[in-house]
């Protein structure tokens, strides 16, 4: 009897040691899926419009991304194109897209994608020049990048 | 002189640490994954070559926004950007007419489609071409939305087709496709671009 009541007594305390090693878990996923921002935006940041029907661009190595949206300065309107971290002119696209080709292998220069991110209230004309610009050099897989959603009504008014 | 015992480094200031590291990646992470709709850009053709192709008139379905927004299909009809599905299945899914023909025989009426079979429509989808005409100043918000209806109703006509044939949605053959390529699946995916090609011609804009 007294033996049985002895071992009730000391009830031990929860160990937490093992908090730490969960929550270096969780650190070490958020270290690895962690992408700092690369490029500073030199312009106002594109609003994406919605779409519905989306791709996910697989491959993010062999994407190049062009910036389409308004002068971080109001004073300067129209649409200004950056690449990596500068602010281009449209016939300068072609030019972009070969620096991007020299980073990559041969045989990778075809699966490369041309992402466009473009602010849903820049005008057609940029983004069907940039697209002109594109085809001249052969770089035909083009996504325009949007957010994924249903309602699409925000992209127009 | 009570010597006390040996205890136990206390491990519990390390969570705190931990979790300090922790919010600052949490905080400092982008998860974007990059999403868009994927479009192909025609080849350029040599400029000494002259490819006009013929297009029967009926076989175009033609969408022109200008730069208002304003969206006007066939030429007559003023529509909201919301019907253009609806419209373009109507017109893609039609069969009027036969296919092209393939290795010299004539080309064969659409057996899979569930139009109106309206003689003034397109005659068969691999014949049926969309073509979205914008101004330069019609914003990318309108324009996307207008690519994405198209391939809305390119995804719904493969969906139903697909139902049909193999019991399951084209979304549902993608999604096991990347989950696990095999040639079969490959080839059920193959078929339905096959019978309902994407074929959008972008015209020069309006200036």
């Amino acid at each position: 009897m007294s033996k049985f009541k002895k071992k009730k007594k000391g009830l031990p305390a929860i160990s937490t040691a093992s908090l730490p090693d969960i929550v270096f878990m969780l650190l070490f996923f958020f270290m690895v899926s962690t992408t700092m921002r690369e490029t500073d935006l030199l312009i106002k940041k594109p609003f994406l419009p919605t779409a519905s029907e989306v791709k996910k661009l697989e491959q993010k190595s062999l994407v190049s991304t062009i910036y389409v949206g308004k002068s971080k300065d109001s004073r300067i309107s129209g649409d200004k194109i950056q690449v990596n971290d500068k602010i281009i002119d449209v016939k300068d696209v072609p030019s972009f897209i070969y620096s991007e080709r020299a980073l990559r292998k041969e045989e990778e220069v075809k699966y490369m994608t041309t992402s466009i991110k473009a602010d849903k209230e820049a005008s057609v004309g940029t983004i069907l020049d940039i697209k002109e610009q594109l085809r001249d050099i052969n770089a035909l897989k083009v996504s325009f990048s949007t957010s994924r959603g249903n309602d699409l009504s925000g992209n127009y008014k | 002189m009570a010597r006390r015992e040996n205890s136990e480094i206390n491990a519990g200031s390390m969570a705190d640490i931990a979790f300090l590291l922790l919010i600052f990646f949490l905080v400092t992470t982008t998860m974007d994954v990059d999403s868009g709709i994927a479009r192909k850009l025609p080849e350029k053709s040599p400029p000494d070559q002259k490819n006009d192709v013929i297009v029967k008139q009926k076989n175009v379905f033609d969408i022109v926004v200008n730069r208002n927004n304003q969206i006007l299909v066939e030429g007559t009809d003023y529509v909201k950007v919301t019907d253009i599905k609806e419209l373009a299945m109507k017109f893609i899914d039609n069969g009027g007419g036969v296919g092209n023909s393939i290795d010299g025989k004539p080309g064969e009426p659409c057996d899979y489609c569930n139009g109106a079979k309206d003689p003034a429509s397109s005659d068969h989808p691999s014949k049926a071409i969309i073509s979205l005409q914008s101004d330069r100043g019609t914003t990318y918000g309108m324009y996307v939305t207008i690519q994405n209806e198209i391939e809305a109703a390119y995804n719904q006509l493969r969906n139903n087709l697909s139902n049909k044939l193999y019991g399951r949605s084209y979304d549902q053959l993608l999604s096991d496709y990347d989950n696990d390529p095999t040639e079969s699946l490959k080839a059920k995916i193959d078929n339905l671009k096959d019978k309902y090609p994407q074929i959008i011609s972008e015209p020069e804009p309006i200036k």
